[in-house]
């Protein structure tokens, strides 16, 4: 029987005045690809930072990988979670580069007072030969393109070897051959590796064939949940857009 | 007998090695995080600090110290809690600290010049506790620089990213505040809080256009920010001049060499012609 890694019941998160989650339960087993789908504000993005701690529970449980998330996220947990947020604007004379940018997600692995050491390096540079970016490695990170910035970001996700695998619209603001490339990559990632990923997107195309199930949100709650092929009828978009 | 052998220009000299090397490293963090006016924001905590502590009858230093960290402590919470950019509780800090200071000016008797010596400064009349200070100060931004630096590296860039991946980004972030407060005031007797505001920002600034690597630039600022001081105090000597501000306009040439030269310019231009 495969374990469930992800377990939440009746989750409610709220900023200021707006409730984000509203009494949200959902499981996922070890090695599912969740797409997480849904208009603006629906609490896609909150429902991810609710699984690497990043978010704040009001009410509910959240359990990752065994650990209650009621009782706090400690850091060693965050670190088997590998999470690519939406891609940030980043300062094109920022002085960190490419490679830099992928070793930072050992650090939470290393801890406190220790180096990278070659194996880590090796690591990393193993995720950015994987998302196709050796080449560009030693460019400034600032320098490359939104798509190339995306790459990036699996790739220090990827380097963290985590188990649980969160990717917020990984290919917002893409032009569609990054898109189509980015989810590819996505899709081959989880091939060869099986890692339990939630992905939120709003890009549709391509889901059936990459998703294991899909969770439609809707102002704060799963809308519904399940087959792509069956959730992904034009009826049933109509209703939740 | 040359300047040199002088005790004052001596202790000058390694003021301006301490406070250059302190407040230019303090200044990446300031420059790569967009926190400018933070050094100005502290430095007039300190003043007030300083006025308030004249007034209750104690020793200024005790005051400024005590208000520019606390200043430091405050801006990170407020920033986080009230959702903003960490400029705006930069700005509060500095318009609260400059009421204050005008607070105690208006209430404290008789002439103010304590006071106000931190926030002008003197390189040149510089006490050994100041040096001892300076130097203790410089130590622990050095030190903690070189220990942390992949931590912080990753809290400069994306702070978020930082705490996802399992380092207590809040944590360092606030230390890095509470340092540039620590600096601020070490920094106060030799360089003074108008001057610090210079020191803090022209030197990495000059750094940031000339290097895509972390380390490079926080070496390259301390270097800058020493060569500021030195050369400042050379340029003073010989043309009888303020120190101070030999030492902010040495800092301002030193910024626009490396703008006019910078490497990053080119790429720019290269983009341009594509």
């Amino acid at each position: 029987m495969v374990p469930v890694v992800i377990k939440i019941k009746k989750a409610v998160v709220s900023y200021r005045e707006d409730v984000a989650l509203r009494g949200v339960s959902l499981e996922v087993k070890a090695g599912e690809l969740i797409g997480i789908i849904g208009p603006n504000g629906a609490g896609k993005t909150t429902l991810l930072t609710l699984v690497n701690g990043l978010g704040h529970l009001l009410q509910g449980e959240v359990w990752v990988l065994g650990h209650n998330l009621a009782r706090g996220c400690p850091a060693a947990l965050r670190s088997k979670i590998g999470y690519v947020p939406q891609l940030p604007a980043i300062d094109p004379r920022m002085p960190v580069t490419a490679r830099e940018v992928v070793m930072m997600g050992r650090y939470g692995r290393l801890g406190f007072f220790r180096r990278p050491g070659p194996g880590d390096w090796q690591v990393v540079d193993r995720m950015l030969e994987l998302v196709g970016m050796t080449a560009l490695a030693g460019r400034p990170i600032g320098h490359l393109s939104g798509g190339e910035q995306q790459r990036v970001a699996i790739a220090r996700a990827l380097a963290q070897e985590p188990s649980i695998l969160l990717l917020d619209e990984p290919t917002a603001s893409l032009d569609r051959r990054a898109q189509q490339q980015i989810l590819q990559l996505v899709q081959r990632i989880h091939q060869e590796r099986k890692l339990t990923t939630l992905m939120v997107t709003h890009s549709l195309a391509g889901l059936t064939e990459l998703c294991d199930r899909l969770v439609l949100m809707k102002k704060g709650r799963i809308w519904k949940t399940g087959n792509p092929e069956e959730l992904l009828q034009d009826r049933v978009l109509e209703q939740l857009f | 007998m040359s300047i040199l052998s002088y005790k004052f220009m001596q202790e000058a000299l390694l003021a301006g090695l301490l406070a250059g090397v302190a407040c230019s490293l303090i200044g990446v963090f300031v420059v790569t995080m967009h926190l400018s006016f933070i050094g100005v924001s502290l430095s007039h905590a300190a003043f007030a600090g300083a006025l308030f502590a004249t007034w209750l009858g104690f020793e200024p230093l005790l005051g400024a110290i005590l208000f520019s960290l606390a200043g430091a402590a405050a801006i990170g919470p407020l920033a986080d809690r009230g959702e903003f950019n960490p400029d705006t509780p930069i700005g509060i800090i500095f318009s609260i600290t400059m009421g204050l200071a005008f607070l105690f000016m208006g209430l404290l008797p008789g002439p103010k010049t304590q006071a106000l010596e931190l926030l002008w400064g003197s390189i040149l009349t510089v006490t050994t506790a100041d040096l001892w200070l300076l130097a203790v100060v410089t130590i622990i931004v050095t030190g903690l620089v070189v220990m942390f630096f992949k931590e912080i590296q990753a809290v400069i860039f994306h702070r978020e990213m930082a705490r996802a991946v399992g380092i207590p980004a809040d944590a360092i972030f606030y230390s890095i505040l509470f340092l540039t407060g620590a600096t601020v005031t070490a920094s106060l007797r030799s360089i003074g809080g108008l001057l610090i505001f210079n020191l803090i920002l022209n030197p990495a600034a000059a750094a940031y256009q000339l290097t895509y690597s972390l380390k490079y630039m926080f070496f390259l600022a301390a270097l800058f920010g020493v060569l500021s001081c030195w050369a400042g105090l050379g340029v003073s000597y010989i043309l009888d001049v303020p120190s101070g501000a030999a030492i902010v306009l040495t800092s301002a040439v030193i910024f626009v060499l490396a703008t006019i030269f910078s490497p990053k310019r080119k790429v720019k231009q290269w983009q341009e012609n594509e």
